[in-house]
């Protein structure tokens, strides 16, 4: 048992759905009590989708659990088949139907339905949403995918975007034009998209451009066993990677197009001067590996910052995420629980969270700046603009969506040097976000006792030195905190005074 | 009594056929109602015993999350949970332990059961003695279920309300108990209101802290606020208290009624209800008016969801000039919903329970002017060109009483009014 406040995935057949809900012609019987219907609600709201999810529930009471949930759920099959006539369905249980074990797959068997039916295996109380992603593409293509001469042409399937998915639109748009322009025919984009009849025709392509992992990565290795097709291992989500990612498909396709990179500005908006007070601001990242790990390359070698903590919450990409870590000179976070990833970043006092709405909510308690990359999602991350996170128009939008919610270069020097201006002193937050009121003015300064504050470690600040901190704008103030007792610590000082304060700003000046 | 409401000439629907369907139900489980009972309750924090889809399913129906660290959380049962290799019980007296150390201002915990906890018949009911023992008298540990096969969304305040019902201190005294969560500003409206009438010792269930003098005994009557309250009302008139029957009060005359009621029963004058009621009550009017400007005439189809429905649908026609189309509820209870039921005039198909495709098969035939239903349906029948408004929204907006009512007809005529500015700047409605 374990107490979870907030999580960052749903239940691994919340994962089913987002496959079967970006499909077409697929339905999925859920074996599930009332109540479970909830999830249409992430799809039909959240996503604004103007459809119901394809997914019949049975939706057992307590006084079926008596009787007969084997009929309920084969009745159920059957008026799904009747009223939606799809080309394919899944079946499967929710965690509460998995103890009653009525095995769906096999009750739906016996029906002798004239159309496919997948059963899913989705261990409730071990797996969560993206397993359940993976798992339920890989049963459908492994049960649908025939073995079929390659196009006469070069082509590929794209591989992962789901309903719900972070920004799996935009990518899939984007990334489609860049293999357009290499000349590269897309013959099966799934699961979002895609018929059961599209997924028979994925052993055309000659390979596969994997750009989900989390939920495509099973699917994209049973593919290359069977169908001989290798997929593509780079994530392209900043510029260097989709520069990189453009040369694996070269490799794999031997296409030698010429690749218009006009629209690329991220490189040069990072290059001109107003971008100088990016440099080294330290950033915590944290979401799904395959984002976390793109982020962190973006973070250190395309925005210039500093990473100084980084970890995700799916255990499928522990290994990865931690050699990432080595890499970056961190230790990895990796955990789901919400509240210590809270701690980990209030230690860390980063300059910026790149994290998921989780931690924005984190960010806003703490007063430090958030940019979301990850799923889980919002209605927020489903904005009505074009606005993916791959290619090189994604490359923009990273720039972009990461320096929004900091204060700007030279407004940072002002704020550092006017302090105290009842209007525009650092606790009104960035000039360019609405809703920051000033605050009253002259809120009379302590005069007061010289109380000794204790800080971790038994370091105690005297009231000099504390007074000090406080001028120091918030954006800054945790490093400074955590510099100057890490400086303290580090030479036995027990008690830091101003000149501790200086001695640290001065040891860690850069 | 000056506020006794005429029944509809044509007859009311308390004996009108009922449609019972049986298939899939697109409703909430009562694990819901944790997101407004955690904000009214502030010393109680609820503790649902389920798995990661119950922590999901709070997390996605509070629409955005709670800023604050919320006063609820999900003991999410694992694999050696349901094989036995661990001890369910020593496992969540360890989760309640580090809780209540990390959360001292917890005062009364709710151990809320759960669709997985049930099945796997995990007693509750045991853990909350135990844990009673413990933790008393600084904690008071209760449980209920609020679980999809036992409950359905509204229920779960039901269920919870029950709960709290058995360790009430009893009562010789004559006292008069409202039962039913309301957000605090209209609960203070309300006793404003009974104050006016001259009624002394009125106490709220929930009331917003463990300290509050809530108590029960024969000599003990009450009133509902919230039609989805059966259970409740059963505990009750278990230890001696008497439900005093009356519409609920939702709009002008549904407030009155319930009004009257209590007046009734307490031998307030005519002339003190007519002095205490009568601004809010031409308040109440003058605005419902105003929003019902838009929905006069209009045609309205409920879809189960919360129980509120047959009173609203009262309201709707009543106050509104809407005509009812189909009401749906989850559950029908004659003793609550009667005297609603009998000023609704005659009809709309009435019908208790669901098979949502059958029932939006219904709803696509009538073409309703606007129709009132779960936010999994609403987008797709906007997209089919049909007004919806979320049902979820009427239990988290103060919507009861005289000064309320103006803002629940605005709350079903805001759909209307946006479709008809939308349409109005030419931008096309499929």
């Amino acid at each position: 048992m374990k107490l979870t406040v907030w999580t960052y995935e749903g239940p691994p057949h919340v994962g089913a759905m987002r496959v079967a809900t970006g499909m077409k012609g697929l339905h999925y019987v859920l074996h599930a009590p009332q109540g479970d219907t909830y999830a249409d609600l992430l799809f039909t709201m959240i996503e604004r989708r103007d459809h119901r999810p394809p997914v019949t529930y049975t939706t057992f009471q307590a006084r079926d659990l008596g009787a007969d949930t084997a009929g309920l759920f084969k009745s159920a099959c059957q008026d799904a088949y009747d009223r939606f006539k799809p080309e394919a369905i899944i079946v499967g249980a929710s965690c509460t139907a998995e103890l009653i074990q009525d095995d769906p797959g096999g009750l739906a068997e016996t029906m002798g339905l004239d159309i496919p039916v997948i059963a899913l295996e989705l261990p409730s109380y071990q797996r969560k949403e993206n397993f359940g992603a993976d798992e339920t593409f890989f049963q459908i293509v492994k049960a649908l995918a025939k073995q079929m001469p390659k196009t006469e042409r070069v082509s590929c399937n794209i591989i992962g975007p789901t309903a719900l998915g972070f920004r799996h639109r935009d990518d899939v748009q984007e990334i489609t034009n860049l293999l357009y322009e290499l000349g590269i025919e897309v013959n099966v984009t799934a699961p979002m998209g895609s018929t059961p009849t599209d997924i028979a025709k994925m052993g055309q392509a000659h390979f596969n451009v994997l750009l989900y992992p989390e939920t495509g990565e099973a699917a994209a290795r049973h593919c290359e066993k069977t169908f001989n097709q290798p997929y593509t291992k780079t994530i392209p989500i900043g510029a260097g990677a989709t520069w990189e990612f453009i040369e694996e498909i070269r490799t794999l396709s031997g296409s030698t197009n010429k690749i218009d990179d006009d629209r690329l500005r991220q490189t040069w908006w990072s290059r001109s001067v107003d971008s100088t007070y990016l440099t080294g601001k330290r950033v915590f990242i944290f979401g799904d590996g395959t984002h976390v790990k793109a982020a962190a390359r973006v973070a250190r070698d395309e925005m210039g910052f500093e990473v100084v903590g980084l970890g995700c919450y799916n255990r499928e990409f522990a290994r990865d995420v931690r050699a990432l870590g080595r890499e970056y000179g961190v230790e990895a976070l990796i955990t789901d629980d919400y509240l210590l990833v809270e701690k980990t970043i209030e230690e860390l006092q980063p300059e910026m969270i790149l994290g998921t709405q989780m931690e924005r909510h984190i960010g806003k308690r703490l007063g430090i700046p958030c940019a979301v990359i990850s799923a889980p999602v919002h209605v927020q991350d489903f904005p009505a603009r074009y606005s993916p996170q791959m290619g090189f128009e994604g490359a923009n939008v990273l720039f972009d969506t990461w320096i929004h919610p900091l204060v700007m270069g030279l407004e940072e020097h002002l704020l550092h040097m006017f302090r105290d201006d009842f209007e525009f002193n650092d606790e009104a937050g960035p000039s360019h976000h609405g809703g920051h009121a000033p605050k009253a003015a002259n809120s009379p300064a302590p005069a007061t006792p010289a109380q000794e504050v204790p800080a971790g470690d038994n370091i105690i600040w005297l009231s000099d030195a504390e007074r000090e901190l406080k001028k120091i704008p918030f954006f800054v103030r945790g490093k400074a905190r955590r510099n100057t007792e890490s400086y303290a610590v580090e030479r036995g000082i027990n008690q830091i005074t101003l000149d501790t304060l200086y001695e640290a700003k001065a040891h860690f000046a850069r | 009594m000056t506020g006794h409401i005429t029944p509809p000439v044509t007859g009311g629907c308390r004996s009108a056929p009922v449609l019972k369907q049986r298939g899939q139900r697109e409703v909430f489980c009562g694990l819901t109602g944790i997101i407004w009972l955690h904000r009214k309750m502030q010393d109680a924090f609820f503790l649902v015993v389920g798995s990661r889809t119950c922590a999901h399913l709070l997390q996605s129906a509070a629409g955005v999350m709670i800023f604050a660290e919320p006063r609820f959380g999900t003991a999410i049962l694992e694999e050696s949970d349901l094989a036995g290799l661990n001890d369910a019980h020593a496992e969540l007296d360890r989760e309640v332990a580090a809780l209540l150390s990390r959360r001292p201002d917890i005062r009364q915990l709710f151990l809320v059961g759960s669709c997985p906890s049930e099945v796997i018949k995990l007693d509750l009911s045991r853990a909350a003695e135990r844990l009673t023992q413990a933790y008393a008298p600084k904690v008071r540990v209760l449980e209920y279920s609020g679980s999809g096969i036992e409950t359905t969304f509204t229920q779960g305040e039901d269920a919870c309300l029950a709960a709290m019902v058995p360790v009430l201190p009893k009562t010789e005294a004559r006292n008069l108990v409202v039962v039913g969560a309301l957000p605090d500003v209209v609960e203070d409206q309300m006793l404003s209101l009974l104050d006016g009438l001259g009624i002394e010792n009125v106490q709220v269930l929930p009331a917003r802290t463990i300290d509050a003098d809530v108590a029960v005994g024969p000599n003990t009557v009450f009133a509902l606020t919230q039609p989805f309250l059966g259970d409740t009302h059963a505990a009750l008139e278990r230890h001696g208290a008497r439900h005093l029957a009356a519409p609920f009060p939702l709009g002008e005359e549904g407030t009155t009624a319930w009004l009257a009621a209590i007046a009734a029963e307490f031998g307030v004058s005519n002339e003190r209800f007519a002095t205490a009621t009568e601004a809010p009550r031409r308040r109440a009017r003058q605005a419902v008016a105003q929003a019902a400007e838009q929905l006069d005439g209009k045609s309205v189809f409920f879809f189960p969801d919360s129980q509120l429905e047959i009173p609203l649908a009262r309201f709707l026609t009543r106050e509104c000039g809407m005509t009812a189309l189909e009401v749906g509820s989850p559950y029908i209870h004659d003793a609550l919903h009667g005297p609603d039921l009998d000023l609704l005039p005659a009809g709309p198909q009435i019908s208790e329970g669901q098979d949502v495709d059958l029932q939006l098969d219904r709803c696509r035939a009538a073409r309703p002017d606007l129709t009132v239903c779960g936010l999994g349906l609403a987008n797709p029948l906007e997209a089919e060109g049909l007004s919806t408004k979320w049902a979820i929204e009427l239990v988290f907006t103060p919507v009861h009483f005289y000064e309320q009512a103006g803002d629940l007809a605005s709350l079903f005529a805001r759909p209307l009014r946006r479709k008809s500015i939308l349409n109005r700047e030419g931008i096309a409605a499929e």
